[in-house]
């Protein structure tokens, strides 16, 4: 590349700029950046190496089942529905989400979330980003989106990877719902999709809290950190009995009750309330994310 | 519009830019004005608040007070209408480290509203040719060397064609051949008709290509014009060498010189002293100057008529030394 050479070869870049239209007269909506976050999140080995442990919690609890189905003098102390386990292998994905529920799910979630705006901070790729220019606003929506595709994505595969060692360790049949009505297998696939659908909205939450955390910060460990350990303080607050008043504005306090739509007829209160109270979360927290990320001089 | 009448067809104007953080003020009262088609150096030590001010002008930090415009627009409110036409490399390059240097581009194309994704690949292409990264386009960064993230960081400031280019150090942690060719690079952009504002600590690397500079010190703007303005702010002086430093002095003055330095000056030596004295104005014939000194008996071991570069104005102006202003 010396001078000559350089000058020849400006000229060429040029013409073919030119035949190559770069720029169009009036912006785009700018979905490209959300196919990038989209695919660069989920080709982070990180993102991989989370979704994979989560994919193990089921197949873990069926081997261990499994493993002590011939020992029934040890009845064990796992949860009740455990040993229906051994009856129907389609338990097993309700089973891992309601494990994954209270820390597994909140902590790869959090990690996610905590990192949208702290990681690219970090990495010194934010203020690229934003001279490219990805508008703020466009930003935090692009990510919060990333968060919760994530959420999705982690809910099914426990739901899925369940589903499966489920089928390939025990035998399956039509699965007798907590209200006695008995659902064929295909009408309890559904179900496994609605109980993953409603643990991913009760995340949303969540991900709305860590990408505020994150936009106070150019640290992600530090954001990661405080929106794990807000979603285990919540999980606690709401099983302290002095604070019943509280308990229905913690955004854990509908985690664990997708037990509604194991009834016959399905009963969607639980859903709509714990949809309303996400949502409040997300507007709340997208606002104070919003309202932080908006007005903050970036020095990373 | 008659507010943005008053400015002028600049690349870049601010007016009394200041940015404070706490009660320190990073960037004082900073008026700048970079014309169209320049290719600006902006000078300063590590410190002096180059870097913030670009910050400013990018829009990554809003000013204390003060104005900036780029391109006609105001900073940071329009920077949605003026970013796309900018190229920029602020404070180093930053990229992810898990991504290829395509990838990293991909992603950052994919960010500005009005690249067309059609060609977006081509381009990327053509952008890593530019800076020579052409065979490592494939290879993750975190295997680049600082160099090769540097070159990436300008090839990420040229995936669109810009009317203005901001390169904040570009030849930090460049080898010499590197450093040559960014200079090249920043040449051929010219000649296209970019402006391109280029920062840097080290004067020498973009004297030979900048048509104007500003140099920044503790904050504020110091100087700024073209090149020879900035070399003509010095004038011609004298360097005077003799053990008769008090017999000489007189006689200089007797020209109308201002003598400099010669209680403070360092290099007393055996065959004297240096005496320094600014030449009042051209017409004083230095001939006439060596002659009177003889005259005086003044023992002229040696005498040079010498105009300031602009390192030595550059060092005048900010101060010599390694220390980081405040």
């Amino acid at each position: 590349m010396t001078s000559d050479t350089e000058t020849a070869h400006a000229s060429t870049v040029d013409s073919s700029t030119t035949v190559l239209a770069s720029v169009r007269a009036r912006p785009a909506v700018g979905w490209a950046l959300l196919g990038s976050e989209i695919s660069v999140l989920f080709r982070r080995k990180r993102t991989w190496a989370m979704l994979l442990a989560l994919a193990a919690v089921p197949i873990l609890i069926a081997l261990a089942v499994r493993l002590t189905e011939s020992n029934p003098t040890s009845p064990g102390r796992g949860p009740a529905f455990l040993s229906q386990i051994t009856n129907n292998g389609l338990f097993v994905a309700a089973t891992g989400l309601v494990v994954c529920v209270p820390l597994f799910l909140p902590l790869t979630v959090g990690v996610v979330a905590g990192d949208t705006i702290a990681g690219e901070a970090s990495a010194g790729t934010l203020r690229y980003l934003l001279i490219a220019p990805a508008s703020r606003l466009r930003l935090l929506a692009v990510k919060y989106i990333g968060a919760a595709a994530f959420s999705l994505a982690a809910t099914l595969v426990v739901a899925i990877s369940g589903t499966l060692i489920g089928i390939a360790l025990f035998p399956i049949g039509p699965v007798t719902l907590l209200s006695g009505d008995t659902i064929g297998v295909g009408e309890s696939f559904v179900r496994s999709l609605l109980v993953a659908a409603f643990i991913t909205v009760s995340l949303l939450g969540l991900s709305a809290i860590g990408l505020f955390f994150s936009t106070l910060t150019d640290v992600p460990v530090g954001a990661m950190a405080a929106t794990i350990v807000l979603a285990v303080v919540s999980q606690v607050l709401d099983n302290l009995p002095q604070l019943v008043w509280l308990q229905p504005y913690l955004f854990s306090h509908y985690w664990l009750s997708f037990a509604d739509l194991l009834r016959q007829p399905i009963a969607w209160d639980s859903f709509g309330a714990n949809a309303i109270l996400q949502g409040a979360y997300l507007l709340i927290f997208a606002a104070l994310a919003y309202g932080r990320f908006s007005s903050k001089d970036i020095l990373s | 519009m008659t507010e943005a009448a008053a400015w002028s067809g600049l690349a870049i104007e601010t007016r009394g830019l200041t940015k404070r953080f706490g009660r320190q003020a990073a960037v004082k009262d900073v008026d700048l004005e970079v014309p169209r088609g320049a290719v600006f150096g902006f000078l300063g030590p590590n410190g002096s608040g180059k870097t913030t001010t670009i910050r400013m002008l990018l829009g990554l930090a809003a000013p204390t007070s003060g104005e900036a415009r780029v391109l006609g627009h105001e900073m940071p409110r329009e920077g949605g209408r003026v970013l796309p036409r900018v190229g920029a490399l602020v404070e180093g390059p930053g990229f992810y480290p898990y991504l290829s240097g395509t990838g990293n581009l991909h992603r950052l194309d994919s960010a500005d509203r009005y690249a067309i994704g059609r060609t977006r690949g081509a381009r990327v292409e053509h952008a890593l040719d530019r800076v020579g990264l052409g065979s490592a386009a494939t290879k993750k960064v975190k295997a680049y060397s600082l160099g090769m993230k540097q070159r990436l960081g300008i090839a990420n400031a040229l995936l669109t064609p810009r009317e203005l280019l901001v390169l904040d150090e570009p030849t930090n942690g460049l080898d010499p051949q590197g450093t040559r060719e960014v200079r090249s690079l920043i040449r051929s952009l010219a000649a296209e008709g970019t402006t391109v504002f280029v920062s840097s600590h080290l004067l020498a690397e973009i004297e030979q290509i900048c048509t104007h500079a500003a140099i920044m010190s503790a904050g504020s703007l110091v100087a700024q014009g073209t090149l020879d303005e900035l070399r003509e702010v010095g004038r011609p002086r004298v360097r005077l060498l003799t053990p008769d430093v008090a017999l000489a002095a007189p006689v200089l003055r007797t020209f109308g010189m201002a003598v400099e330095s010669h209680d403070s000056a360092p290099e007393a030596s055996a065959d004297g002293r240096e005496i320094i004295a600014i030449l009042g104005d051209d017409s004083i014939e230095p001939d006439a100057v060596v002659a009177a000194l003889v005259a005086a008996k003044v023992r002229v071991r040696g005498f040079a008529v010498e105009r300031t570069s602009l390192e030595d104005r550059f060092v005048a102006l900010t101060g010599e030394g390694f220390n980081v202003d405040q």
